[in-house]
């Protein structure tokens, strides 16, 4: 029965009473650095899009000539770069950044200003590798930039320059905020809050970290390596002085075959999360859950190599590599199976995320069964750069990651706006994206099996690839206007959407207990937590009876610590018992709460500041910088590069030296 | 659900830990997968050159213009390494005078943070300015980053390793800073921890590539 009937209003209510353009530049709250993640990657994935569409109208129909071949070759690259580094990961990070604090009853990441830090340089890179396009020289060696392919021998202008440094400034971000994330879910989380109470979409988040840490290393590598070879003539690549033409490729695929589930994993959290509240039932197999995405991420070390079938590894290292593919089908697809036995059964209502969440497990499953198609290497050495490839990733990452993000999306814009997305709008967003994306990427199946290769700017009639390609272009310009009408309600929503109690969706973790928008502070009182749905506790005790329970949290809280006694009941935010059952005077006790601020309730919240947007730009200049040196003006890049890593240098001690926030004893 | 922590602090963390020794470990983990990279493909490329000068082998006509001797000096790193490995125990002495400082067997100038950081980061320059004989002798003797496959991946690889060394000298300079601006103390342990860690991460990665490199042939 508990919907969001029941949940406190907080109309009205501000996220913060700080406004205008020096607030966002200084800020340092996770839910801020959140939206400013989401705004930006949806504002490249408008670029980006607009790269497929030329690409896709090139394609439309045999010899087209819209672009030359050398511009396809760009376009293809940062379509690709563009998609998975400044929108899929971004996107996830906005999630990363606005969720796994709310979700584990935070008020704060780890590492506030080290979170702003890796925004910005994220912002930063992104500019910089873009900048490529208003000198005319966009990257054009493919988004995984095949060494020796890009090296100064075959790829003499700026080019691979602005891809590998960009990428490497990019890295940095993401290293970042993978410390400052796992760091945030290992210490930070509420009293009770176990691991194995964290919500689905935490796990999922800090499963991701590990991949991040662990694999974004080895691309730094393969990348200093190509700086080294372009910018001081080392050897690296260089296969006259016996290099492994196979060495960027390993190297490469360690990190690239981490990073696929880097990109999908935060979007399975996401649904992980959407499903069972739009069924009202808990998530199916729970353990099972967690266990299976701890499987994925380690098998996802040690598959790499299947992206490498067609270069002749030999037999056994094909069967190896053949087997651990087709092994990390199973993890992968018992979790399919417990979204589909999490909805079987429910009380299921279709709204956006819901649909948009269902998408992903009814799509994801075509591409995840394309790819075990190509696990196998002599199905590969068929299937291997066509448009048979094209449709699976794009299955996906399409209709799978960016199916997970959107539904994330239309299931947290009230939790990060205080306003709901418009359902008659988001309709419209959601046919057209689903009709869209089968239309453009169902048809490269076949057009990729009659043998299209990928990555050709132009083919000639009478091959049978003609309809296919049309198929393709049409769906990608339905998808076009989906984007448009996305763009539209998000617009629309920000101003003019229905006013978002704190409770929606009736959902079940913390990050609802709390109004819409989030006080900059999150909780007024650290929450305790006595189950995996610590909402549902209070409102629908009926749909958690089968969940462990614990009668009273962590033990260590009901306790004296540092001199002060913890663990004593709070009515204003939990309307009910810790037992669970609904407290008949929580409506209207709670509709009439005021928002406090943080001073009011002498929270220490960290200081704004501008320390790190600084850091990052010189970091950006700095390696930005190096590229003087491949144009011969040796003396200039060096001393700009010294100067700039001065700056920096200057800049990160200003800020480690001064205070986060006002001192408390 | 209920609440539990006092509004107007930190609640504790859940591991006890700091954060920033979450971090560090977190930090050092990427590390490993970062020399991990930089050390496999110098093996990777070992015995692959086409030119001298190599590492163990001498090289002869017509390889090489000029007869060439291997270039590795065994004895002079042996040296280097055993300074780096007393900068540990020098780091190990500096943690424990901060976290026990003003305590009996703490006084005087064995007993003193100031001392020890300091003495950590001079053997730790130490060891950086072998490395820079060790380089530059390389160079006279006509092996650069350019030479050969040995070259690149050897100068990236040990190159690597000293910049992360000189990293630790400016980390360890800041603390000896703060030390003799304020005095660190039991309370300050913690910044003296973190900055330990990965200075014997550091000296563990120098004893993989010491023994990868110089020792095994």
């Amino acid at each position: 029965m508990a919907t969001a009937a029941i949940s406190p209003s907080y109309a009205g209510a501000s996220s913060s009473s700080k406004t205008g353009l020096w607030s966002w530049l200084t800020t340092v709250d996770h839910k801020r650095i959140g939206a400013l993640y989401m705004f930006t990657s949806l504002a490249w994935f408008a670029v980006g899009g607009l790269e497929a569409l030329i690409m896709r109208w090139q394609l439309k129909g045999p010899n087209g000539h819209v672009v030359s071949a050398e511009v396809f070759n760009q376009l293809f690259t940062m379509h690709g770069t563009t998609m998975i580094f400044l929108v899929v990961m971004p996107l996830s990070a906005a999630f990363f950044n606005f969720l796994i604090p709310l979700q584990i009853g935070a008020r704060d990441v780890a590492f506030p200003r080290l979170n702003a830090f890796s925004y910005w340089v994220y912002l930063f890179g992104s500019l910089f590798m873009n900048f490529s396009w208003v000198v005319g020289q966009a990257p054009n060696g493919g988004w995984f930039g095949y060494a020796p392919l890009t090296t100064n021998l075959y790829s003499p202008g700026l080019n691979i320059d602005f891809w590998m440094l960009g990428l490497q400034i990019l890295g940095v971000s993401s290293l970042a905020a993978s410390f400052n994330f796992a760091t945030t879910v290992i210490n930070m989380r509420a009293p009770g809050m176990n691991l194995m109470r964290m919500p689905m979409f935490t796990w999922m988040a800090f499963i991701t970290q590990f991949l991040l840490i662990l694999a974004f290393p080895v691309i730094t590598i393969a990348l200093v390596f190509l700086q080294f070879d372009r910018f001081f003539g080392t050897n690296f690549y260089t296969m006259s002085a016996g290099a492994d033409p196979l060495l960027w490729q390993h190297l490469f695929w360690i990190f690239g075959h981490p990073e696929v589930y880097i990109l999908i994993l935060p979007a399975f959290g996401l649904v992980s999360e959407v499903l069972p509240t739009f069924s009202r039932k808990p998530l199916f197999g729970y353990p099972v859950m967690v266990y299976s995405g701890i499987l994925i991420a380690f098998l996802g070390f040690g598959v790499w190599a299947h992206h490498m079938f067609a270069v002749g590894m030999g037999p056994i290292a094909d069967s190896v590599f053949s087997i651990t593919t087709m092994l990390i089908a199973i993890p992968t697809g018992v979790k399919i199976f417990n979204w589909v036995f999490t909805m079987w059964g429910g009380n299921l209502r279709f709204t956006l995320p819901m649909k948009f969440a269902i998408t992903l497990v009814a799509l994801f499953t075509i591409g995840g069964i394309s790819g075990v198609m190509h696990s196998s290497p002599p199905a590969d050495l068929q299937q291997t750069d066509t448009y048979f490839i094209v449709a699976h990733f794009h299955y996906v990452l399409v209709a799978g990651s960016l199916m997970g993000l959107w539904a994330g999306i239309y299931y947290y814009f009230p939790k990060m706006t205080g306003r709901m997305l418009n359902e008659k709008v988001g309709n419209w967003h959601f046919w057209l994206t689903f009709i869209g994306v089968n239309l453009t990427f169902m048809p490269m199946h076949w057009s990729g099996l009659f043998g299209m290769p990928r990555r050709i700017y132009t083919y000639d009639a009478g091959q049978g690839w003609d309809i296919f390609n049309a198929m393709s272009t049409w769906g990608a310009v339905i998808q076009g206007i989906a984007g448009v009408v996305a763009a539209y309600n998000i617009w629309y929503s920000l101003r003019k959407g229905a006013i978002a109690p704190a409770d929606p969706w009736g959902a079940p973790s913390l990050e609802w207990s709390i109004p819409s928008p989030a006080p900059e502070y999150n909780f007024a009182e650290i929450p305790r937590v006595t189950s995996r749905y610590p909402l549902w506790d209070v409102k629908s005790p009926e749909l958690t009876v089968e969940v462990p329970h614990s009668k009273h949290g962590d033990e260590r809280n009901d306790v004296e610590m540092g001199g002060k006694h913890v663990g004593s009941f709070h009515d204003h935010m939990a309307a009910g018992t810790p037992e669970g059952g609904v407290n008949p005077n929580a409506k209207q006790a709670s509709t009439k709460v005021s928002i406090k601020t943080a001073e009011e309730l002498g929270i220490p919240m960290p200081y704004p500041t501008i320390k790190p947007l600084f850091v990052a730009l010189f970091m950006t200049l700095m390696f930005g910088s190096l590229m003087f040196i491949h144009e011969g003006k040796t003396a200039l890049g060096v001393g700009l590069v010294s100067a700039f890593a001065f700056a920096m240098t200057a800049m990160l001690y200003a800020w480690l030296t001064s205070p986060l926030e006002p001192h408390h004893h | 659900m209920s609440t539990a922590v006092a509004s107007h602090a930190h609640p504790p963390t859940s591991t006890g830990l700091d954060h920033r020794k979450i971090a560090i470990w977190a930090f050092i983990g990427s590390e490993c997968m970062l020399f991990a990279s930089l050390i496999s493909t110098y093996l990777i490329y070992k015995g692959r050159n086409v030119v001298g000068p190599f590492p163990h082998e001498a090289c002869n006509p017509p390889i090489c213009a000029t007869p060439l001797h291997p270039i590795l000096n065994i004895p002079i790193t042996s040296a280097s390494t055993f300074v780096l490995l007393m900068s540990s125990l020098s780091m190990v002495l500096a943690l424990a005078a901060v976290e026990n400082k003003g305590k009996p067997g703490y006084e005087g100038l064995l007993g003193s943070s100031k001392f020890w950081l300091l003495a950590t980061a001079i053997l730790g320059t130490t060891f950086l300015g072998f490395q820079a004989y060790e380089f530059t002798s390389f160079v006279h003797e006509g092996l650069t980053i350019k030479t050969n496959l040995f070259g690149s991946s050897f100068f990236t690889l040990t190159g690597f390793h000293g910049a992360h060394v000189t990293a630790g000298v400016l980390w360890l300079l800041t603390l000896l800073a703060i030390d003799m601006k304020r005095g660190l103390g039991p309370k300050d342990a913690l910044l003296v921890d973190i900055s330990a860690l990965y200075w014997h991460f550091v000296d563990v990665v120098w004893i993989a590539i010491f023994t990868l490199v110089y020792l095994i042939k």
